[in-house]
């Protein structure tokens, strides 16, 4: 197998929080490697650092020590810019209590990510196919009659939906999932489930966190963190 | 263009943003409505000040005068960027009411009303003779009679509202006038007979220039009649002052300029000649200049109400600063969700100046509005106030305007606008640079908990 396969790699991952005057160790050294089209599911005991590691892999935080490659390259090579950049275009969050913008509609949720990486000119010239996208994605995740509502008028289920649809809208390399099912019923959460599955089978990358070792069995490849370190 | 929809949405759904809303307006509307009171008063007192005097004054502060005006009026007569030329005598006197022993103290003015009118806007403080200002000093129950125009306060009192009892006929009234004449070494020219210079006048006409010192305490004399008065008549006659109106394309600083220029080359011919060491005293001034004393106190005022308004505005800043500072926390969630697609510190901080912008803008606007309103009404306010409650908020006695000034100047309403939309942005700069530095994880995982 050749390093092109991957899509992520991480060599002794390293990250603290200083909690007063304590300081906990999270990470103690993460090594991990994820192929492209890889279905993975990180499990582990609630404060093990899983949600750490998916926020570190998707540059929203930095570790202490150790290095982030994402397609063989550095992520701490990145400038500011470049990092926007990548949570812009590379990667697709989708966390456990959803995150929409009330202020926006569904629709603009979805497409917030391109309004988000374009002038005001360049949105205008973009406009129709980015509308045009968020409506598809939306009609793919079965919310085409929601488009116009806000956030707060949808179920859990739903909104969850709407977020991956935002996580989608760039066609990113991957999809990290932050606790997806987490905040839903065991019947919603199979739903959200079979959405990634499907995404998978479309060639998606997807990275899921869970402490739920059932949810976990849907992916293609289960990692363990146990105490800072990937125990299996 | 995400920027732009979420500042509009912010604005419109968030109800602490109408706080702020409110605050802004407020402001805006308390500062516009003082502003243009007091930017009114400041101007109506200065055009008051330039009606009075004219464009230029060449004259000496000396009682003594100088000689060789007539000369020098010539010169300036020639000229082609000069509308009009009065010469002026001013000195003091005592003045007493015919019948009457008691004698009170005023200044008078000398001047020839058609030519003064020319130079300045004598003429249209005038009540009866407005409209024939060469028989101002006619009064109309004996043209014969010697006329003087006395300063309206002198003439009159204010009623109840405040306002003048003008008569439709002038009243017959004469009043003696002792003024004391000086030689041209300054000393009183009839000293050693221990008598002074007295003439019968009648009352012609009154002037109100809108200016209380000079209304209430100036009396207008045939310019040849005050000259006598004086001692300031004889084969080389003298004057206090020539004033001067530029043609209206002449800017006001190169007229006096020219003026400056003429008098200097005016002086070195007159050297050596008869009581030409009085033309050293002479100076030429722009109105500007010559009524420095009475204008800077007014423009010192408006400065000290722009500082107190500047406080106001610090005010807002404050207001604008924690209503934000708690929009942002409660919109941290929203802060780590655009980062997450990729948004950049910049843009957050873009994202709430616009959002300060829009407030400052529509606040201001708001603010604007509710002030062009009330002062619209400003006058018919305060007159019920008066009919109602018996309270005037504007006394005549005081700013010699009848109405409360209510004409909002361009240039003001612009400084305040912007003004309004700076505090905001100020207010909201800390807030805003503070969420574009806060690190996403830390506000999307505080919102999980």
């Amino acid at each position: 197998m050749s390093r092109d396969d991957f899509i992520l790699e991480t060599e002794g991952l390293y990250k603290s929080y200083r909690m007063g005057a304590t300081e906990v160790k999270v990470l103690k050294g993460v090594d991990l490697a994820v192929r492209k089209g890889e279905f993975v599911a990180i499990v582990g005991a609630s404060g093990s650092g899983k949600s750490t590691l998916l926020h570190i892999l998707g540059a929203l935080d930095k570790p202490d020590k150790g290095v982030v490659k994402f397609e063989g390259r550095d992520l701490d090579q990145h400038s500011g810019s470049e990092l926007n950049r990548f949570r812009n275009k590379m990667v697709g969050f989708v966390f456990q209590f959803y995150h929409l913008l009330d202020e926006l509609s569904v629709l603009e949720n979805v497409f917030l990510p391109v309004m988000a990486s374009r002038s005001v000119v360049g949105w205008f010239a973009c406009r129709r196919w980015a509308k045009r996208r968020a409506g598809e994605l939306l009609v793919q995740l079965g919310l085409r009659d929601r488009a116009d509502h806000k956030p707060y008028q949808l179920a859990g289920g739903e909104r969850q939906r709407v977020a991956i649809g935002r996580a989608l809208m760039n066609e990113p390399r991957l999809l990290l999932a932050d606790e997806p099912t987490g905040n839903l019923d065991s019947a919603t959460g199979n739903g959200i489930l079979a959405v990634l599955e499907e995404l998978n089978r479309a060639g998606q990358t997807i990275i899921m966190v869970t402490h739920d070792e059932r949810i976990a069995q849907r992916a293609g490849r289960i990692i363990t963190l146990a105490d800072g370190k990937i125990s299996g | 263009m995400y920027k732009l929809i979420l500042a509009i949405r912010y604005l419109i759904k968030r109800r602490i943003t109408y706080f702020a809303l409110l605050a802004v307006a407020l402001c805006v509307f308390i500062v516009v409505v003082v502003m243009t009171v007091m930017t009114g008063l400041v101007s109506d007192f200065k055009q008051k000040n330039h009606d009075f005097v004219g464009d230029c004054i060449v004259g000496t502060e000396s009682l003594v005068g100088f000689a060789y005006y007539e000369d020098f009026m010539k010169l300036l007569d020639e000229t082609d960027f000069i509308e009009g030329v009065s010469p002026v005598i001013k000195s003091y006197a005592l003045i007493s009411r015919r019948g009457s022993e008691q004698s009170y103290g005023v200044e008078i003015m000398g001047l020839d009303p058609v030519r003064h009118s020319q130079a300045t806007g004598f003429g249209r403080t005038l009540y009866y003779r407005k409209s024939d200002v060469a028989k101002a000093f006619e009064p109309a129950y004996g043209p014969n009679l010697l006329g003087c125009v006395l300063g309206i306060d002198m003439a009159m009192q204010r009623d109840a509202n405040s306002r003048y009892p003008y008569a439709v006929s002038l009243a017959e009234i004469g009043f003696s006038i002792s003024c004391f004449p000086l030689t041209r070494k300054g000393a009183l020219a009839k000293a050693g007979l221990g008598e002074v210079n007295t003439q019968t006048f009648y009352y012609s006409d009154h002037s109100h220039s809108g200016l209380a010192r000079v209304d209430s305490s100036l009396v207008y004399l045939p310019f040849e009649q005050a000259q006598l008065l004086c001692g300031m008549a004889g084969p080389v006659g003298r004057a206090n002052a020539v004033h001067i109106k530029f043609k209206p394309n002449v800017k006001l600083q190169a007229g006096c300029e020219k003026v400056a220029s003429l008098w200097q080359k005016f002086k070195q011919e007159k050297a050596g000649e008869r009581q030409a060491d009085l033309l050293d005293t002479v100076t030429v001034q722009s109105w500007k200049d010559y009524r420095r004393a009475y204008i800077a106190a007014m423009e010192k005022e408006e400065t000290v109400m722009t500082v107190m308004f500047a406080f106001v505005g610090l005010t807002t800043v404050f207001i604008v600063f924690v209503v934000f500072y708690m929009i942002i926390s409660h919109k941290s969630k929203d802060i780590g969700i655009l980062k997450s697609v990729g948004v950049s510190n910049a843009d957050i901080i873009e994202l709430f100046s616009g959002f300060a912008f829009l407030l400052g803008l529509l606040g201001s606007g708001v603010g604007l509005f509710a002030g062009w309103l009330f002062l619209m009404r400003i006058n018919r306010i305060e007159k019920w106030l008066f009919e109602h409650f018996d309270f005037q908020l504007w006394d005549r006695t005081i700013y010699a305007i009848g109405d409360i000034p209510h004409q909002m100047e361009l240039r003001v309403l612009v400084v305040i606008v912007l003004s309004a939309i700076a505090a905001c942005l100020a207010g909201a700069l800390l807030p805003s640079w503070q969420a574009a530095k806060s690190k996403p994880i830390e506000t999307l995982q505080v919102s999980q908990i």
